[in-house]
């Protein structure tokens, strides 16, 4: 296998963009991507994008196609990475499998999800895809109720009082101030989550990734490029690890309802990968689509105890500073989760720390980040380890 | 979502009367039914009825509901594990949500589950009420 490096990433601000369609946000994150890595459109030889739903939010597919048609560059491999939530996630391991396979030298990989196109039931409808139509679904579930269940299950297990566990929203909140491209850059008060209304007990409004719009991208590419490269390579980074794992569909086929078992799988598979343990990540972002998942994500990819994974948020030990700083882009919950693009997302920002771009929530010399991207309840998790090199 | 009759009417076998898999190998039971055990990995799977009582095992009260549940707010939603072990996913029926605990004792009974539209059909299946 090459080894990989990013060399570019663009987004969009996340949030209700009424005056853009998917095209549009896809376009303005591609653009911004290609110009940070000041290389041009015609080096894109393929392309691969994360969305989940397209199809029923837009009545449109064909987006490899499509967004290429966009950037004015059709004729490039292209095509739509689905994998629910993880979509982004897993358009990043499509790409670096590309690139790493020899195929490619340069691809385009991003993730765009246009949400408020509709209206709050209908995303609800979408949004339950992620799970199974024939004996979930038909059954009324949301994919909030689904965590819910989880949620519950936790607390019966471990014994864990709820304002521990919503705490993980107030962390994402509070980092998300300084993030120009989040939904919400606004601090809550554990109080304020508690008494926001309760959309699935006991999930709250304010323990839940809000709905939003948004894309990102990612120009990869091989040594070989470099090569050829004419622009400075020092704001380069390599991807040291690039894994997916996949668990039951649905919930009720697990035996622990409170470990997402995908995470175990792959973040085992990617630490062997990058040669590291859990300790040398000095900058991680979680897929917190719901303040018990960022609890639980933290102890899954090996940094708590199982049932303990709150007590690193109580003591500060996620904050800039801790044991494992985490979401300093204030995460799912308030950076906010257009589905298809929140993993893209999540690497621009880790990559960002590594280059030392990461303004006011900069860690000090971070020199290795690690994303995760669920899709589902778990049903699918990818996870990409990334290196500063100098 | 695309309405659909024969979506429904193929499944209805196991919707109506609980009936599941069981691996002959190591006998792990599975609803719905599979043609491969998820333990073993053996493909020698038979029927089998599945009991018709259980316990929960975690709950969700759903107050924001996707499309076509809007009139059933608040309703809850359950996994149940049932005597034998297996595990259902299902709506709880006949009880009041505040009054739902985890590892109540719970009994199947036949309901209408969804309308799939004003013109569409009705479906029918399973759901659990306490006992």
């Amino acid at each position: 296998m090459r080894n990989v490096y990013v060399l570019g990433v663009g987004v969009t601000k996340v949030g209700e963009h009424w005056d853009k369609s998917l095209r549009d946000l896809f376009v303005e994150a591609s653009l911004n991507a290609i110009k940070d890595a000041s290389i041009t459109l015609n080096d894109i030889e393929a392309l691969f994008v994360g969305n989940m739903s397209s199809g029923y939010l837009q009545g449109q597919e064909h987006l490899g196609s499509l967004l290429s048609t966009w950037l004015g560059i059709p004729g490039i491999a292209a095509c739509k990475i689905e994998a629910a939530c993880s979509s982004g996630g897993m358009a990043f391991h499509v790409g670096y499998m590309s690139v790493a396979s020899g195929l490619y030298d340069c691809v385009l990989v991003g993730g765009v999800e246009k949400m408020t196109d509709a209206i709050t039931k209908d995303v609800t409808v979408a949004l339950i895809m992620a799970d199974d139509q024939e004996y979930v679904a038909r059954y009324g579930a949301s994919f909030v109720a689904l965590n819910a269940l989880v949620y519950r299950a936790y607390m019966y297990k471990y014994n864990v009082k709820q304002e521990d566990i919503a705490l993980f929203s107030v962390h994402c909140h509070k980092y998300a101030v300084n993030n120009p491209y989040a939904q919400f850059r606004k601090e809550i008060t554990l109080d304020d989550v508690l008494k926001s209304p309760i959309i699935a007990d006991p999930i709250h409004l304010l323990e839940s990734a809000p709905i939003g719009d948004g894309a990102a991208a990612i120009v990869l590419v091989s040594d070989r490029f470099l090569e050829k490269y004419k622009g400075s390579k020092d704001h380069r980074i390599k991807v040291i690890a690039s894994t997916a794992a996949t668990d039951t569909i649905s919930l009720q086929d697990r035996e622990d309802l409170t470990t997402l078992k995908a995470t175990k799988i792959a973040a085992e598979k990617a630490y062997k990968m990058a040669k590291i343990e859990p300790k040398d990540i000095n900058v991680l972002e979680v897929h917190d689509a719901f303040s018990i998942l960022g609890v639980i994500h933290l102890e899954d990819l090996g940094f708590a105890k199982k049932g303990e994974g709150w007590k690193l948020v109580k003591e500060g030990q996620i904050e800039i500073g801790g044991k494992i700083p985490t979401n300093l882009f204030g995460g799912l919950k308030a950076r906010g989760h257009p589905v298809g693009a929140t993993g893209i997302y999540q690497i621009a920002e880790i990559v960002w720390q590594l280059r030392g771009e990461a303004g006011k929530n900069q860690v000090d010399n971070a020199e290795i980040g690690l994303t995760q991207s669920v899709g589902g309840v778990g049903g699918t998790v990818v996870i990409n380890i990334l290196k500063r090199e100098r | 979502m695309v309405e659909s009759v024969p979506r429904y009417w193929r499944e209805r076998k196991y919707l109506y009367r609980l009936i599941g898999s069981e691996c002959k190998k190591c006998g792990r039971r599975y609803f719905p039914p599979r043609k491969v055990c998820l333990h073993c990995k053996s493909t020698e799977m038979r029927e089998v009825k599945l009991p018709e009582t259980g316990r929960i095992l975690t709950y969700s009260i759903v107050y924001v509901s996707p499309r076509g549940f809007e009139k059933y707010v608040p309703y809850i939603i359950a996994i149940v594990e049932l005597d034998d072990g297996t595990r259902v996913f299902t709506q709880l029926t006949d009880i009041k949500p505040e009054d739902v605990k985890v590892g109540m004792r719970v009994i199947a009974t036949f309901r209408r589950i969804r309308e799939q539209s004003k013109d569409g059909i009705i479906e029918y299946g399973v759901k659990f009420k306490p006992i």
